[in-house]
């Protein structure tokens, strides 16, 4: 068990390539569940890598517990590493398999067999422990693989989307069972994945990264009710955060040619100011659809999704096309005209060239 | 019409079969046959009712210096023919000792290329190969001189080196692709798992490419095995392999045809046991990149 701490960390894969991780640094608690999410690219695995020892940082130190481990091969780092596509050995039985890093303890044979069936047990895998992990199907030699990362007792997990090669049934099943197995083994567990459901049903915190930076860390709910970023705002959530651009004129918010414009709440105007640039965000539950000359603004629909237990809308209002999501028994046709309602207290603001939040955290108490 | 396609292709088949098998069945039937039934103006095929086997040619090339002729008349056999087993130590050890070599040497840079960033590797790669470009007999001068300044002319060191070199390229590039087929997660799963490098290589990655490491020693085999040119002009004498020796029977004299096909069969052989015994291998080694995932 172990906190795990990146300060200022940077990976350059050579000049005239941007910075794979720039600038990173975070601290993951013991016995936390660290998600690293974003985009491919964004620098999660490269990340991932440099805590395990693949990859040697540029700058900055990786701490694990209170040791600095910059300079501490892979195998001397206490730490599992479980990969996307499992690299169990092929020519090793199962049982050989999860054994292989006691082994490299020199273990006596009795204290590595008791082990194994250990963890065999607990996966229950024991059935398939001669068996030749090639021949298994997809979700046992998942669990091979947590089994030998299991094995030593580390000091933390990493995962480098372990989950993404099962079929969709079984991903669900395993996210519960990932999530179970951390909790009660308490280790910490630095977990990476491009799947924003993952990462919201399993986590502790969540880190987002883009480009080689990190956006923001903060648990799942805050994540998506307090994005701090623009880009944070229309990577979590499905449909995405409706996002409009435009500038400040007063107190309003006017996107085009001026026909599409939102009046902020008093509460939310001492944060902006007026001929500023910004970008308006309001995700799809806060937009509310009813009957035409109803309250807000007039719009027409697009688009109808019927989901069973919610019905998604695509609304075109005042040249500007916005997703809302709505009781099911509300029921308009395309092309309908409708009254659009955009809920003030929701609404989200991000400055118009860095992307940041504009609101802090809490500022709709007083709308 | 069916039945009538497929006989077709079987009569084609045994055709093909035949065109291919029959020198070395010719070959074998001759080793086993007197001077008089090799040198019929009837073809002798089938042993016990053209010809009486006999195993004399055997027992000629291993242990005998001398020999009489059908003809009764005693010829004097050249020296070259009591040789016979010492040629044939040289050649297992030669051949074996330059495969070792080579499938050693080019399996570890073929990894290391394909594991590491290694500055101006597309180039070094195909300079590894371009040495491969032009034959043996161009060079032959060059090493003659070379070898006889330094002393190494008439040893197994120098044909060693030479085959082991000849071989290299052919280990590298081959090793190379076989080596970027394996995902390098298995070593990275093996550092994690607190070994080194070198115990990952050797624990993980080795036996995953032994079928590739089988495929390259046959072909290198064969090479440094059937190798004439610089053989016979290096080394003629003490360190002197097979293929010298062959043509050497030709040359001397009247042409002991059933000694010659006695010690062509003896000389194949081991070459068709050991691929015969890697042949499964060998098939996984040359088609691995076609299989996996």
């Amino acid at each position: 068990m172990a906190q795990i701490n990146l300060q200022n960390v940077n990976k350059s894969f050579g000049p005239g390539v941007p910075l794979a991780v720039n600038d990173l640094t975070l601290t993951i608690e013991d016995g936390e569940f660290l998600v690293l999410l974003g985009p491919s690219g964004c620098g999660k695995t490269t990340t991932l890598r440099m805590i395990a020892g693949l990859e040697r940082q540029t700058t900055g130190d990786i701490r694990i517990g209170e040791r600095v481990v910059n300079d501490l091969r892979p195998g001397d780092r206490d730490i599992a590493f479980v990969f996307q596509f499992y690299a169990l050995y092929p020519h090793l039985s199962v049982r050989d398999n999860i054994a292989f890093p006691l082994k490299a303890q020199n273990l006596p044979t009795e204290e590595v067999n008791r082990r194994v069936m250990d963890v065999a047990e607990r996966l229950r895998i024991t059935h398939i422990l001669k068996s030749n992990p090639g021949r298994l199907p997809g979700g046992e030699q998942q669990r091979v693989a947590l089994g030998r990362a299991m094995v030593r007792q580390p000091q933390a997990f990493l995962m480098d989307e372990p989950l993404t090669n099962l079929d969709a049934s079984l991903r669900a099943d395993m996210r519960v069972e990932l999530k179970h197995l951390q909790h009660t083994l308490g280790t910490t567990m630095v977990y990476v994945t491009h799947d924003q459901i993952e990462a919201m049903s399993m986590s502790h915190r969540i880190a987002v990264m883009d480009r080689g930076v990190l956006q923001q860390v903060d648990t799942p709910l805050n994540i998506y009710r307090h994005p701090q970023t623009l880009f944070v705002a229309t990577f979590i959530g499905s449909p995405p955060m409706n996002i409009v651009h435009g500038r400040m004129v007063g107190a309003r918010f006017v996107a085009g040619d001026g026909q599409f414009w939102v009046e902020l709440p008093p509460a939310a105007r001492q944060y902006t100011q007026h001929d500023k640039r910004v970008s308006f965000g309001i995700r799809a539950e806060d937009i509310t659809v009813g009957a035409p000359g109803g309250a807000g603004m007039a719009g027409n629909v697009v688009v109808r999704e019927p989901l069973g237990d919610e019905t998604v809308y695509v609304v075109s209002v005042a040249g500007k096309t916005l997703t809302a999501k709505t009781p099911p028994r509300i029921r308009f046709n395309p092309g309908e005209n409708v009254s659009v309602k955009l809920d003030p207290a929701a609404i989200h603001l991000f400055d118009g060239d860095s992307g940041r939040a504009l609101l802090p955290e809490g500022w709709s108490k007083h709308v | 019409m069916r039945i009538a396609k497929q006989a077709g292709f079987y009569v084609l088949l045994g055709l093909v079969l035949i065109f291919f098998t029959f020198p070395l069945y010719w070959i074998v039937a001759s080793s086993f046959k007197e001077r008089a039934d090799v040198i019929s103006s009837v073809p002798k095929l089938v042993p016990f009712v053209d010809f009486t086997p006999t195993t004399n040619n055997y027992r000629d090339i291993f242990f005998r210096a001398e020999t009489t002729t059908g003809e009764g008349s005693t010829v004097s056999a050249s020296a070259d023919v009591s040789g016979f087993r010492d040629r044939l130590v040289n050649s297992v050890i030669i051949t074996g000792a330059s495969t070792l070599l080579a499938v050693f040497f080019g399996t570890l840079t073929a990894y290391a290329v394909s594991r590491f960033t290694i500055p101006l590797e597309s180039d070094l790669m195909f300079f590894v190969l371009s040495t491969r470009m032009l034959p043996p007999i161009v060079v032959l001068i060059p090493v003659f001189v070379l070898f006889n300044d330094l002393g190494l002319r008439d040893s197994y060191f120098g044909l060693i080196l030479l085959y082991t070199s000849f071989n290299l390229p052919f280990v590298v590039w081959i090793m190379k692709g076989f080596f970027d087929e394996i995902p390098r997660e298995y070593e990275e799963a093996a550092m994690m798992d607190g070994y080194s490098r070198f115990q990952a290589i050797y624990k993980i990655v080795i036996p995953e490419a032994i079928p590739a490491m089988a495929a390259t020693a046959v072909f290198s085999i064969i090479v440094s095995w059937n190798e004439f040119v610089l053989a016979n002009f290096l080394n003629r004498d003490a360190a002197s392999t097979v293929p010298p020796y062959l043509n050497s029977i030709i040359g001397v004299g009247a042409v002991e045809w059933g000694r010659l096909a006695a010690a062509s069969v003896v000389f194949v052989l081991p070459v068709v046991v050991f691929t015969f015994l890697v042949r499964n291998h060998l098939l996984r080694g040359v088609t691995f990149g076609a299989v996996r995932r």
